[in-house]
């Protein structure tokens, strides 16, 4: 339990306590805020034929070509409505920058590390794996999402 | 005078040096005994004077020359670092700053010709030389360093203030050095802007205002400035690599005792810096091998009515949206006889097959691996990596290498190299409503086939389509079916682009075609890296992202190109290796088996003898041959024992005459029918004895026969003679499959060695611990983790480290790949080159039986 807490602890030390945040359908959720680079309103993008389905296609971001993941698909959540148009949150992952997908983009929140916990063992394994764990705010939950991960398309596939 | 660049570099790099000496000789000073220090100061300031004697800076070189002299002495312990010693050296660098700053200024060294710093480096390095013992040296140091100490540091320092900033910096001052991830940064970021300056362009033709119209024009023009002056920071003229040539040349014709001269025409060419690099040692080899090779000696050259003095050119010159190097010297050219008669001997060509090669081909010859037709080994050339090695550096950034050689009066080598690598032409097009660019250098040809016509010209072989393009044909691929884009419907024409991956064309059908355009190479994230179709992304004009297709991997995944990228290689190779990898084999008739096989490579020769001429001798059949008693076994009989039927035995008698040495045996078999040279496929081992397994040789099933089982039964004394050679000696086969582990068996087991069989790892180590071996053959591809892995098992049991072991790989090529080649093991020889394995595992043997008596004996004593 000893080293539980200290994982814990470690995690906790890795951020910042600031979390932009996010939804993804009924989601909440957080990504450090030292890890957006950007937040942009929907992009034209170019499809890539044959990629990952999650893969909703590449953007030019100041002559950087930027892959875009859309959240809902990674997270195998039902699709968006036909008129709603998804936001840019362009994350830095150790790969460069990667754009996510996400419904609507919410506030800078600062979260008190007490209220932090593993996420729910029995959550869906397409979700679980890319979340790291939630605060547990007032009036909802703030899921901390890993984004390593989540840009790793091989990770939380089984 | 002077070549301006050269001396501009020379003055860079040089003040580049003396920065970095003014700090190594103050950290000398507190650890004076720093030994890799003084070796790096030595080299700093040998490298000054080696440039200066190339550039006749006669005074900077006496000066450093001296220096260079005390250094050496202080490097070499005679004699220890001084204060005095170091303020000296400390003056001997301001004064080689002082120089610099006169040669940036007039090119010429200036009026001081600092005599008396000279007498005073060279009167401290003499003091040393004289064995006066240790109190000597600082005595002689410290009678004339004192005064220097007070004079000679301050007047420099009185003048730098002036001079340096003024003059002698601004060379170093000019030049900075920029990361090239900023640089490239920087591009990207120049490429919006135009991207967002033509959108205002645009927007200014709408409105009609003069005010935006002038700002507009301005941002216009700065933009394109801008433009073009990032593109050039990346630039850099080909003379950066030039520069080591004539030292190089020198060098080599000292060495050799040749006279050349080098001329340069074109250094200031300028290549993308990456470019610069790679192609650096490439250049260097090819130098160095018109030295070696090309330009005759000076003897060679008077007798064949040339000047003594060989010249050897370089230019480099812009052509087409391309770099050309040419580097050509008037030298001996290229024999193509003898290139022909080593590529013979090195086994890349048979023959019958360097008959038939142009001279042309035949110059090719030489981008072989391991070919090298230096007549000697020389320290510069001719170890056997070569020009294959240039030819693939060239290749990697998409230049071509060209030869031109006329026997007697010289050689060139062209090089054609993309200016850059980042950006590169690429021809647009639409496929399914998406845009797509395809690499200008695949490109053969555009092909549109109209109405009616369009359809007529496909043609389909077995539901695969087709074109018919000058009399051959075409495989087709539909870029939308390989895309899985939806088809735009049916069109009234065909648009086809030709391609070309590798050695192989394909016609891929699109949509639309754009136009060509110069495109930005950027690469694509980690996400999409798995896609063999893209090569990457671009940004195009209108600020939109577009996919680049790689050729290769649109071929093979519409199945136009069925192999991989290896296979491809590998079958290219085959082409003009002419089949070493497949394995010949001789197939024959015998009995109730149809098909028969064995490795061409164990039979001596085929023979008929009249079925009168055998005789009987000791209970065994005989036949006199070649004034000797050949022995021989009846397939028939051994395959089927207990079946005697001499009714049905063919007159003259079919013999296979197997040889070892002084040895022979004959294989009496019904009938030869043919041999077949291509590679095993189907493989299934036999639990019948006689044979080895079966696999599918001339699209039948082909039994293998296991010559070691058959021959032993039939003619055990032939073995025991063949023993003697070597008797006793325990070999360890490592081999996954049974198949090949049988054949490697079988010409060991002839070779009169007892073979132990490995599958795996585990197995080889049980077989070593089991009992001891004298030398271990192992599969390089042994499972589970390759035999380097066994390799390094022995080695960590001291009574497995002096076993020796020969690694066997698939191929030839497999055999020279340099990884290989350092991985420790004792030989390397490819799978089925029966004879060199044989030979191999018989010096390996010997030498592990010659090395033990002689520790024996050592242990005694």
């Amino acid at each position: 339990m000893a080293s539980d807490t200290d994982t814990l602890k470690s995690e906790l030390a890795q951020s910042s306590g600031q979390f932009s945040t996010f939804f993804v359908a009924d989601l909440f959720f957080g990504v450090d805020v030292l890890r957006v680079q950007e937040v942009l309103r929907f992009q034209q993008m170019t499809r890539v034929p044959q990629a990952p389905e999650v893969i909703e296609g590449l953007i030019n971001l100041r002559g950087q070509i930027v892959t875009a993941i859309d959240m809902r698909r990674r997270l195998r959540l039902p699709p968006r409505s036909g008129d709603q148009m998804p936001m840019n949150m362009v994350v830095r992952t150790e790969d460069g920058a990667v754009s996510l997908l996400v419904d609507e983009i919410g506030d800078v929140l600062d979260v008190d590390a007490a209220t932090y916990e593993r996420p729910p063992e029995n959550l869906d394994p397409a979700a679980r794996d890319l979340i790291r764990g939630v605060y547990k705010l007032k009036d909802r939950l703030l899921l901390v999402l890993d984004t390593e991960r989540t840009v790793d398309l091989a990770a939380g596939r089984a | 005078m002077q070549d301006q660049e050269v001396i501009r570099e020379f003055l860079v790099e040089t003040h580049e040096n003396l920065s970095r000496l003014d700090q190594e000789i103050v950290e000398l000073e507190k650890h004076p005994k720093d030994a890799a220090l003084l070796a790096s100061i030595f080299r700093t300031i040998h490298t000054i004077k080696g440039t200066c004697g190339f550039l006749a800076f006669s005074t900077l070189e006496r000066i450093t020359h001296q220096a260079e002299s005390l250094l050496s002495q202080l490097r070499d312990g005679q004699r220890e670092l001084s204060p005095p010693l170091v303020s000296l050296i400390l003056e001997t660098v301001d004064a080689t700053r002082k120089i610099l700053a006169s040669i940036e200024a007039s090119g010429e060294e200036g009026p001081d010709s600092f005599e008396d710093l000279t007498g005073r480096l060279r009167a401290a390095a003499q003091s040393a030389a004289e064995p006066a013992g240790q109190p000597a040296p600082p005595q002689a140091g410290s009678q004339t360093a004192p005064p220097e100490d007070n004079a000679a540091p301050e007047p420099p320092e009185d003048k730098k203030p002036e001079e340096d900033a003024t003059k002698s910096s601004a060379v170093a001052d000019a030049n900075i050095r920029v990361g090239v991830v900023l640089l490239d940064k920087l591009m990207d970021l120049v490429g919006e802007l135009v991207l967002t300056r033509n959108q205002i362009l645009q927007f200014n033709t709408e409105r009609e205002d003069a005010a935006l119209n002038a700002t507009s024009q301005r941002l216009n023009l700065i933009t394109t400035e801008l433009q073009e002056g990032v593109m050039k920071t990346r630039m850099q003229p080909i003379g950066m690599v030039w520069n080591k040539l004539p030292r190089v040349v020198r060098d080599m014709a000292v060495a050799m005792g040749k006279q050349i001269r080098l001329d340069m025409d074109g250094a200031e060419t300028e290549l993308d810096r990456t470019i610069i690099e790679a192609i650096k040692d490439p250049l260097v080899h090819l130098v160095r091998n018109s030295c070696d090779h090309g330009i005759e000696s000076p003897e060679v050259r008077a007798r064949a009515g040339k000047p003594p003095q060989g010249r050897l050119s370089l230019r480099a010159y812009h052509e087409g949206g391309q770099v050309n190097i040419e580097i050509s010297d008037d030298g001996a050219g290229i024999d193509v006889a003898r290139v022909k008669q080593k590529a013979i001997e090195k086994g890349i060509l048979r023959p019958e097959q360097a008959e038939k090669l142009s001279d042309r081909e035949a110059l090719n010859l030489i981008f072989q691996p391991g070919f090298s037709t230096a007549q000697t080994v020389t320290n510069v050339s001719g170890r056997g990596v070569g020009m294959d090695v240039v030819k693939s550096h060239i290749e990697k950034i998409g230049g071509v290498v060209d030869l031109f050689s006329r026997p007697g009066e010289g050689t060139t080598v062209k090089l054609k190299i993309p200016l850059t690598l980042a950006i590169i032409p690429g021809l647009v097009i639409t496929s399914g409503g998406e845009r797509f660019v395809i690499p200008q250098v695949s490109l053969l040809e555009l092909i549109r086939l109209e109405g009616d016509s369009s359809e007529k010209h496909i043609e389909h072989v077995h539901g695969t389509p087709v074109y018919r393009r000058r009399g051959s044909l075409l495989p087709i691929a539909y870029l939308n079916q390989v895309l899985g884009l939806e088809s735009a419907g049916r069109a009234e024409a065909v648009n086809m682009v030709v391609l070309q991956a590798e050695d192989r064309q394909f016609g891929l059908v699109v949509d639309g075609i754009n136009d060509t355009q110069e495109i930005v190479v950027k690469p694509l994230g980690k996400q999409l890296k798995g896609l063999t179709v893209y090569a990457g992304a671009t940004i195009m004009g209108d600020g939109r992202v577009a996919l680049i297709l790689d050729v290769l991997g649109i071929g093979q995944r519409s199945g136009v190109l069925a192999e991989s990228r290896e296979q491809a290689r590998a079958a290219a190779e085959q082409k003009t290796q002419a089949g070493i990898e497949q394995q010949r084999l001789l197939l024959f008739r015998a009995g109730s088996f149809e098909r028969l096989a064995v490795p061409l490579s164990l039979v001596a020769r085929l023979e008929e003898f009249p079925r009168n001429s055998i005789e009987n001798a000791g209970g065994r059949k005989v036949v006199q041959y070649r004034n000797r008693i050949l022995p021989l076994v009846p397939l028939r009989e051994v395959l089927d024992s207990g079946v005697e039927d001499h009714g049905q035995e063919a007159d003259p008698v079919q013999v296979v005459v197997f040889n070892d040495g002084e040895r022979s045996v004959g294989l009496v078999v019904d009938q030869i029918l043919d041999v077949a040279e291509e590679t095993v496929t189907v493989r299934q081992k036999s639990a019948r004895k006689g044979l080895l397994g079966s696999a599918v040789v001339g699209k039948r099933v082909t039994d293998f026969l296991d010559l070691n089982h058959v021959l032993e039964a039939a003619a055990e004394d032939w073995f025991q003679g063949g023993g003697a050679s070597a008797s006793g000696k325990r070999i360890l086969v490592a081999e996954a499959s049974a198949f090949s582990r049988g054949l490697i068996r079988s010409g060991l087991d002839m070779a009169g060695y007892r073979v132990l069989e490995a599958a795996n790892l585990d197995e080889a180590i049980r077989g070593l611990e089991h009992q001891p071996v004298d030398v271990v053959v192992a599969a390089l591809d042994l499972p589970p983790k390759g035999s380097a892995a066994l390799l390094e098992a022995m080695r960590r049991r001291p009574e497995w480290e002096a076993i020796p072991v020969l690694a066997l790989a698939d191929t030839p090529e497999q055999v020279r790949e340099p990884a290989v080649r350092t991985a420790g093991f004792q030989d390397c020889q490819a799978k089925f080159d029966r004879e060199a394995m044989l030979e191999s595992v018989a010096r390996l043997a010997s030498a592990l039986a010659s090395a033990e008596p002689a520790v024996c004996v050592a242990e005694e004593r």
